[in-house]
């Protein structure tokens, strides 16, 4: 084939959306665990299409001289996991339920999903690591609950780190919450999505005040609004910083540098291997 | 100036949360005493330490408003030293990642690599098959680390005090530790020696020796500042009962290391959640009770005790490991880094590439394609912690499939410590100030990175 793919016409079928169960990675089928398994829990079992792959070897100008360029490799992140989730993750999953039902807030509401990664049937089960996937109207009920139930007691929050998925339409923006157990010896991992459009999520800062500055470069590097924060300001950038630098669609701005006569161009104009 | 107006205020307000009650004062010039009798009615004084002052370890900002010598505000301005590393990590291949995370915190950058390496490899599912060699000299690597980097924070710290002879004896130990880190990584800091899947290289011949004797001259170091630190009663009066941060502070604010072991908790990641077989290794947490800022040098001084038995039972597996691999075996992930020493310092082992060049095409593809490409994280995320010499140090992880980090973010212990700031200088002296901040011992690098 060469030069540019032509467009499909008006009755040609355009390409299909990637669906779910074709993701693809170097361990797919070890990795993407659960997909689409409607016995996982929560509201949300898929998995989450993070990205669309095209093509091979990053090949996006000239002709496609090798062949695979018409390749369509959905990337999806882990699913829901299967009960069960072993070790001491069904206990933690199953406590949380209850002191969220107590409250009269149902498991399924709150929690979108449970991801366990990697699975535990994999080689590296052993090094499973949980993962609740929280609404973010019942954030700040999950991290109580988390806090101060007896049987789960994370006490410690180790912070927030944001992401940006600019392909995960509706869910753009991912705010993820490390907790660990001191009194327990365990680590889990909440994540919260929120559109671009309204990013929005409510401050953890009542139940953990750790979080006042994590929240803070949160809301620096992606634009995610912590609601309720006593003090949203910027932290590593100027307070007149116009955007938001860690998000996807903000440019990494590298200057090309010469080195013994020749010119290296900057890292994000450099061949990307796709 | 006079009466209270809405006029040009000094920072923008904050949208939505100004409220219009609240009176503002527009100020032309003049003697800030007079202004602020006028306005205020009395002596309202609000320090700026920093940026740039000699005990704010760097770039610092801190802001203290003053009555006296009594601290009644301390808030904490970062963001001078930020370069965007994370950003950065996500343009570069998952082993080049390693010479960036390594540039964070610029007195332990062992720790950053490991956390780094460690989680990329329970992406690539393949913590069980990094060569017990390798991890050997991972903690190895740390704990000397942890030596360097705690005498810093005693020598700087006592430096800031005016006990200058704690921190030339402090710098000076620390040179006999860069040196063994110079042996083995080729530079005395920035090392990006750990890398995913195991290390750089082996360390070089006679290296096991050259630690012991290193150790011994540490070890007689250590015991000079124990002696000159910690029964001097003008260094007690300094640190006693300053900066006091009770468990349930800590816990709230989230800190961790030696603040949080001043407290009596023993909460240790080496021991609470072990990386690198530190479940095989014999040491004791030391703990305080006071809570204060001279129980943060006592168990400061002892970690680094602890470290230097650390650092024995490793010698002793590395002798015993003698020629064994220090990369994974999979030649998909092992980066081929065969090094030496040429005229102009360390780079690519000319023998090697003679032998890929002349000898094998594909050796050759597969250097280049490696190098170039890097290789490939399934798809997912990682959350790995290692015990920072300044407390918990989390990295997360995500990858999207592909050759880079998708995301790297590491929670620097400095940056959240430092959060502590205005509960432990609030109603202290200025003086206190400094000895408080030195007792978090916050590296700027971390902080912003």
């Amino acid at each position: 084939m060469s030069g540019p793919t032509p467009a499909p016409g008006p009755g040609e079928p355009t390409t299909p959306v990637p669906q779910p169960e074709e993701a693809m990675g170097p361990r797919s089928g070890e990795l993407v665990s659960g997909t689409a398994s409607p016995a996982g829990a929560g509201s949300l079992p898929q998995p989450e299409i993070i990205a669309v792959r095209e093509g091979m070897f990053g090949v996006k100008q000239g002709g496609d001289t090798t062949g695979y360029g018409g390749l369509v490799q959905p990337v999806a992140m882990p699913g829901a996991a299967e009960r069960p989730y072993g070790g001491w993750f069904d206990e933690a999953v199953d406590v949380l339920a209850e002191v969220l039902g107590a409250q009269g807030v149902a498991f399924d509401d709150a929690v979108e999903r449970v991801v366990v990664d990697p699975p535990r049937s994999s080689r590296a089960g052993a090094h499973a690591e949980l993962t609740l996937w929280v609404a973010r109207e019942h954030l700040v009920r999950v991290c109580q609950a988390l806090r101060d139930d007896q049987d789960l007691r994370f006490e410690l929050s180790l912070g927030v780190s944001g992401v940006h998925y600019p392909h995960d339409a509706g869910r753009e923006l991912h705010a993820v919450y490390h907790l660990t157990s001191v009194t327990h010896g365990r680590q889990l991992r909440l994540e919260v999505a929120c559109p671009d459009v309204d990013p929005h999520v409510p401050s953890t800062t009542a139940v953990y005040p750790a979080n006042d500055w994590h929240e803070r470069e949160t809301f620096d590097f992606f634009g995610i609004v912590f609601d309720g924060h006593p003090g949203l300001a910027r932290i590593e950038m100027p307070d007149d910083w116009p955007g938001h630098p860690q998000r996807k669609d903000y440019p990494l701005g590298g200057i090309p540098v010469e080195y013994k006569g020749a010119t290296v161009p900057p890292p994000d104009t450099r061949r990307q291997y796709s | 100036m006079s009466t209270p107006t809405t006029g040009y205020r000094a920072t923008r307000p904050p949208v939505g949360d100004f409220d219009p009650g609240t009176p503002s004062y527009e100020a032309s010039g003049g003697d800030w005493d007079e202004i602020a009798r006028e306005v205020v009615g009395e002596e309202r004084i609000v320090v700026n330490m920093g940026p740039q002052h000699p005990s704010t370890h760097g770039v610092l900002r801190l802001m203290l408003e003053i009555d006296g010598e009594t601290v009644t505000e301390a808030r904490c301005g970062v963001g001078y030293l930020h370069t965007g590393i994370e950003k950065n990590m996500e343009f570069r291949t998952w082993t080049q990642g390693t010479t960036f995370c390594t540039r964070m915190d610029y007195l332990a950058p062992f720790f950053q690599e490991a956390a780094f390496c460690l989680g990329t490899e329970k992406l690539l599912g393949i913590t069980d098959d990094v060569p017990e060699r390798a991890s050997v000299i991972r903690v190895l690597m740390m704990e000397l680390n942890r030596i360097s980097s705690h005498l810093v924070c005693l020598g700087t710290g006592g430096n800031e005090m005016g006990a200058t002879t704690v921190m030339t004896i402090g710098f000076t130990a620390r040179e006999e530790i860069l040196r063994l880190f110079e042996a083995a990584t080729g530079l005395r800091m920035n090392h990006a020696y750990i890398r995913p899947g195991g290390v750089a290289q082996d360390v070089p011949d006679g290296f096991t020796d050259q630690v012991r004797r290193a150790m011994k001259e540490v070890r007689k170091y250590l015991g000079q500042l124990g002696d000159l630190m910690l029964a001097n009663p003008i260094f007690k009066a300094r640190l006693t009962d300053v900066g006091t941060l009770d468990l349930a502070g800590c816990m709230a604010l989230g800190i961790t290391g030696p603040v949080l072991r001043s407290t009596g908790l023993p909460y240790d990641v080496r021991k609470a959640f072990p990386y690198c077989g530190y479940e095989t290794y014999d040491f004791d947490v030391p703990t305080g009770t006071n809570a204060d800022c001279y129980d943060r040098v006592v168990i400061r001084v002892e970690e680094c005790y602890q470290s230097l038995k650390i650092v024995e039972q490793a010698l002793e597996r590395l002798d015993a490991t003698t020629g064994d691999p220090v990369m994974v075996a999979d030649r998909k992930i092992a980066w081929p880094a065969q090094l030496a020493v040429g005229g102009d310092g360390q780079g690519n082992s000319l023998d090697h590439i003679r032998t890929i060049m002349g000898t094998s095409m594909e050796a050759l593809i597969h250097h280049f394609k490696l190098v170039t490409e890097g290789f490939r994280v399934p798809v997912g995320q990682a959350w790995q912690t290692v015990e920072h010499p300044r407390g918990e140090l989390g990295v997360h992880v995500v990858s999207d499939g592909g050759t880079k980090p998708y995301r790297a973010h590491f929670r620097d212990p400095s940056f959240n410590n430092l959060q502590a700031v205005s509960v432990m200088c609030e109603g202290g002296q200025v003086a206190d100030v400094v000895v408080a901040v030195a007792s978090l011992d916050p590296v700027l690098g971390g902080v912003d990175r």
